[in-house]
């Protein structure tokens, strides 16, 4: 089946989400649309898959002019959508997900037999490995994605639709899904493969369409160097790999020694951790989401509760204080999750910017916060970290990834720090964006700070680190410097020393 | 400036068009209830003009009842005929400073049902101190009103500090101490201290004429001052959540705990004092209550205040502004209804219809929205449904 888009067109208000785009899909294919967050191809996804009408433009299948209102219409033309975030109820198993609005029942009562057989002769003709009766919510997600993938081949869809599916995937699920999505082709399904991951898109897909501003900035093969994809969906050079001059190390800010981290049922999430690093250096812990990180994060500021062993900064055990007064030792903060812990969606910009300061002079004064300087500060950050909105009062929900991203950075970067804990921070950020994060984390190292960089990203942690911990299982698996191979960091990350 | 009107708008135009709704099935609903109009809807000019004059009638009884009677005016003078608007007054009075209690916690991400104990409890404050002790005037007032405040406080506090420590839902504990305090007062009114010495049912001595809040016109009229202290507190909350860093801390943590407690806010803090701050507010209600209008504390006292202020708070959108016109036009409804019945024979209880679907309104904004085709834009934070997950 082929599917072309000619002349969509869709605005929000002045905004010009998708500007007359023209887009063919052959059958047996895997597009790419490659572009930047904000770029419009959720936008239009979102209209092939029937959740948006387009305001003026044509969807054709096999040549044939179809109309797409609602999504039931899409899967009857055989448009199947996997999305970014997961339609799945959690505490339903697999089965019952994938037959939720199409159930068959036999006296009265749900019959799954049927939807089981052939949930396993999809996983077989596809080679997924998936057991029908698992719950959702015990799978990693990246089984729960091809929960998903399976759901729309049930429905027979033609053309598969993943958006952004690697986002939340480890490399090896990442490497995993591309393996399915080749074997899908070779089958002959359609692919639509939304992303901004460069490396993904030269390894698997056909053709590739650039977006940029809700416009079709052009096509691209495979073949193009990641140098030149990049600056076609930013609309000017960018540098990948970013320039690292070397180490000057000075004394040592950060000393954990022994540390063990207890779940709060008392199972160890990480055992008997020990680290150093020094100033003007990055130390990168890297491992495979799940494997004790965050919890390490997070107790740096003492936000974990059941925590043994001693965390040092400066020589000043921090270990057990309030996450306030760890963080005033000298540690900015920048979380996994910015939507959950690192801002709040509903404060301005300016508001998001004196969150941790605002009980303290200049921000406040005799318990009364000073909308004056809470202006002027905001003002200035968001011209310092090039924070792209219309107003500092704004909501930060408004705001793009990277924009947000820049809002945290700003805030916890303002203060002033010795040690800066930064996790997973280029998750889910586009290229211009994550440039900008590696610039400011490498202009901390160069202002003599210590810098952890917590990260599943081999690209990311080769690039910035110094040194590299590899974290398994709550145990570092070994430390190694950044000149190490991908091939051995990879190994290292599924636990073989 | 042109940001500040459309976030105006956004935040009236829902209470306003629920209002304005909700008082068009009422006048719906008068017709259906009335035999004699409905009996003559087989001549439908008759039946119109005849409906029209009975629903004019009825919410003209009500305006008259709570605003302004014309015939009060001419009888016994002009500042009578207001009469009706200072009843009005003194029954919202306690109203904003409850509702104010809701709408705070709501705003630090709580849920506070337990505005019927405060109040309570704040009554007994003052009560307390109020009948107990012979003190000059303005301190004796004063501290009684303290007294409401303090207790009210505690009440409110101990909830905040279950939550604090042990996670025990504020909703649920604030039930229980709804029920607590109900019963805890029908066995206080009988003890020695508080039961009148003349009287077998609960019914505590009148607090002394010091402790009682100055009338404002005259002995006619009970408006008392206590509607500057409601209005007062309105500001207080208003500046509260603005301008001082701790109201920052509340909203934070009403708004995203997780981000809240990740910037070095202490979230159990927060919970504590808000409810200890709730509580004072619902407290100081009852103070104010007892010292300003009833002067004798009953069993009875709270009536089904500290629910009518959620109703209040939610009409308000959990804003101190919006709460004291929320206040005003339950208080306004409540009073006329008693003219209703006399005046055109229209049962009472249709203000409590109408109170019931301005509520729910605004509670389900998509409801009206697609009635009057209204864009997305205008905020429909769902405040109930926040609380109950805080």
């Amino acid at each position: 089946m082929s599917l072309e888009l000619k002349g969509i067109t869709k605005k929000f208000g002045a905004l010009v989400a998708n500007d007359n785009i023209n887009l063919k899909v052959e059958k047996g294919e895997i597009h790419a649309i490659l572009g930047e967050n904000g770029a419009g191809k959720s936008t239009l996804m979102n209209i092939v898959y029937g959740l948006l009408e387009a305001d003026s433009g044509t969807i054709l299948v096999d040549g044939q002019t179809v109309e797409i209102k609602e999504p039931a219409d899409a899967l009857n033309r055989g448009i199947g959508m996997v999305h970014q975030h997961f339609m799945l109820v959690p505490v339903f198993t697999v089965a019952e997900n994938i037959v939720l609005g199409h159930e068959q029942t036999k006296r009265g009562l749900l019959s799954l037999s049927e939807a089981k057989s052939k949930i396993k002769s999809i996983a077989s003709e596809f080679k997924f490995e998936i057991d029908p009766d698992a719950l959702v919510e015990d799978l990693p997600v990246g089984v729960q994605q091809r929960v998903e993938i399976i759901r729309a081949l049930m429905y027979d869809a033609k053309v598969l639709i993943l958006d952004e599916p690697t986002a939340v995937l480890t490399p090896q699920e990442t490497d995993e899904l591309l393996n399915i999505m080749r074997t899908l082709k070779a089958k002959g399904t359609s692919i639509i493969f939304i992303t901004h991951k460069l490396r993904e898109v030269k390894a698997v897909a056909d053709k590739i369409t650039i977006i940029r501003l809700g416009k079709v900035v052009g096509l691209a093969q495979p073949t193009s160097s990641q140098e030149e994809l990049a600056s076609m969906m930013v609309g000017r050079q960018v540098d990948l790999i970013p320039n690292k001059p070397t180490a000057k190390l000075g004394k040592t800010i950060l000393d954990i020694k022994e540390l063990n981290i207890y779940n709060s049922i008392g199972r160890k999430i990480v055992n008997n951790l020990s680290l150093d690093i020094k100033a003007g250096e990055i130390l990168a812990i890297a491992g495979v989401q799940g494997n004790g990180q965050s919890e390490i994060a997070r107790a740096l500021i003492n936000l974990e509760d059941h925590v043994t062993g001693s965390i040092k900064i400066n020589n000043v055990e921090i270990l057990g204080e309030s996450v306030r007064d760890s963080l005033r030792t000298g540690i900015a903060f920048i979380p996994e999750s910015r939507e959950l812990d690192g801002l709040i969606g509903t404060f301005s910009i300016a508001e998001n910017l004196i969150l941790d300061t605002h009980d303290l002079t200049p921000v406040a004064k005799n318990g009364q916060l000073v909308s004056s300087y809470i202006k002027s500060n905001a003002a200035k950050l968001v011209e310092e970290f090039d924070v792209r909105t219309q107003s500092i009062f704004d909501n930060s929900s408004s705001l793009s990834g990277g924009n947000k991203q820049k809002v945290v950075l700003a805030r916890e970067l303002s203060r002033s720090v010795e040690l800066v804990v930064a996790s997973q921070p280029t998750r889910g950020l586009d290229v211009g964006s994550i440039e900008f994060v590696y610039e400011r984390l490498l202009a901390e190292r160069a202002a003599n700070r210590a810098v952890l960089l917590i990260s599943s990203e081999l690209d990311e942690v080769a690039a910035l680190a110094d040194r590299i911990a590899v974290i398994f299982k709550g145990e570092i698996i070994g430390v190694v410097g950044s000149d190490v191979s991908r091939e051995k960091l990879g190994l290292m990350m599924a636990g073989v020393k | 400036m042109k940001l500040s009107v459309a976030k105006f708008r956004d935040v009236t135009l829902l209470p306003f068009l629920a209002f304005i709704f909700a008082f068009f099935i009422g006048g719906v609903l008068i017709v259906l209830s009335d035999a004699v109009v409905m009996g003559q809807i087989s001549s439908p000019g008759k039946f119109l003009t005849s409906a029209g004059a009975k629903i004019g009638n009825s919410y003209l009884a009500i305006f008259q009842g709570s605003i302004f009677d014309i015939n009060l005016a001419r009888d016994s003078g002009i500042l009578n005929g207001f009469y009706p608007l200072s009843e009005t007054i003194v029954t919202s009075t306690p109203l904003i400073l409850c509702g104010l209690s809701v709408a705070l916690a709501f705003r630090s991400g709580l849920f506070n049902i337990g505005a019927q104990g405060q109040f309570i409890f704040g009554a007994i404050g003052a009560s307390y101190i109020g009948f107990h002790y012979q003190l000059s005037p303005v301190l004796h007032v004063t501290l009684a009103i303290l007294g409401g405040i303090l207790l009210g406080g505690i009440f409110g506090g101990i909830v905040g500090l279950l939550k604090a420590k042990t996670g025990a839902h504020e909703v649920i504990v604030t039930i229980m101490l709804n029920y607590s305090a109900g019963l805890f007062i029908l066995w206080l009114l009988k003890t020695k201290t508080f039961l009148r010495p003349e009287r077998q049912d609960p019914l505590a001595p009148e607090v002394n004429a010091s402790a009682q809040l100055p009338k404002l016109l005259g002995e006619n009229l009970r408006i008392h001052a206590g509607i500057f202290i409601a209005l007062a507190a309105a500001f207080f909350v208003w500046w509260l959540l603005k301008k001082s860093t701790l109201g920052f801390k509340f909203r934070a943590v009403g708004a995203n705990s997780n981000a809240a407690k990740t910037a070095g806010i202490s979230v159990a803090f927060v919970t504590t004092t808000t409810m200890f701050i709730c509580g004072a507010l619902a407290g100081l209600g009852g103070a104010v209550h007892l010292l300003g209008t009833e002067y004798a504390l009953s069993a009875g006292i709270a009536g089904s205040l500290g629910f009518d202020a959620i109703t209040v708070a939610l009409l308000g959108q959990a804003t101190p502004i919006g709460t004291v016109f929320g206040a005003f036009l339950f208080g306004a409804l409540q009073t006329g209804s008693r003219t209703l019945l006399s005046n055109t024979g229209t049962s009472p209880d249709i203000v409590q219809v109408i109170q019931a679907l301005i509520v729910l309104f605004i509670a389900a904004p998509a409801l009206l929205r697609s009635i009057f085709r209204i864009k997305k834009s205008i905020s429909d934070k769902s405040l109930a449904a926040k609380g109950w997950n805080g």
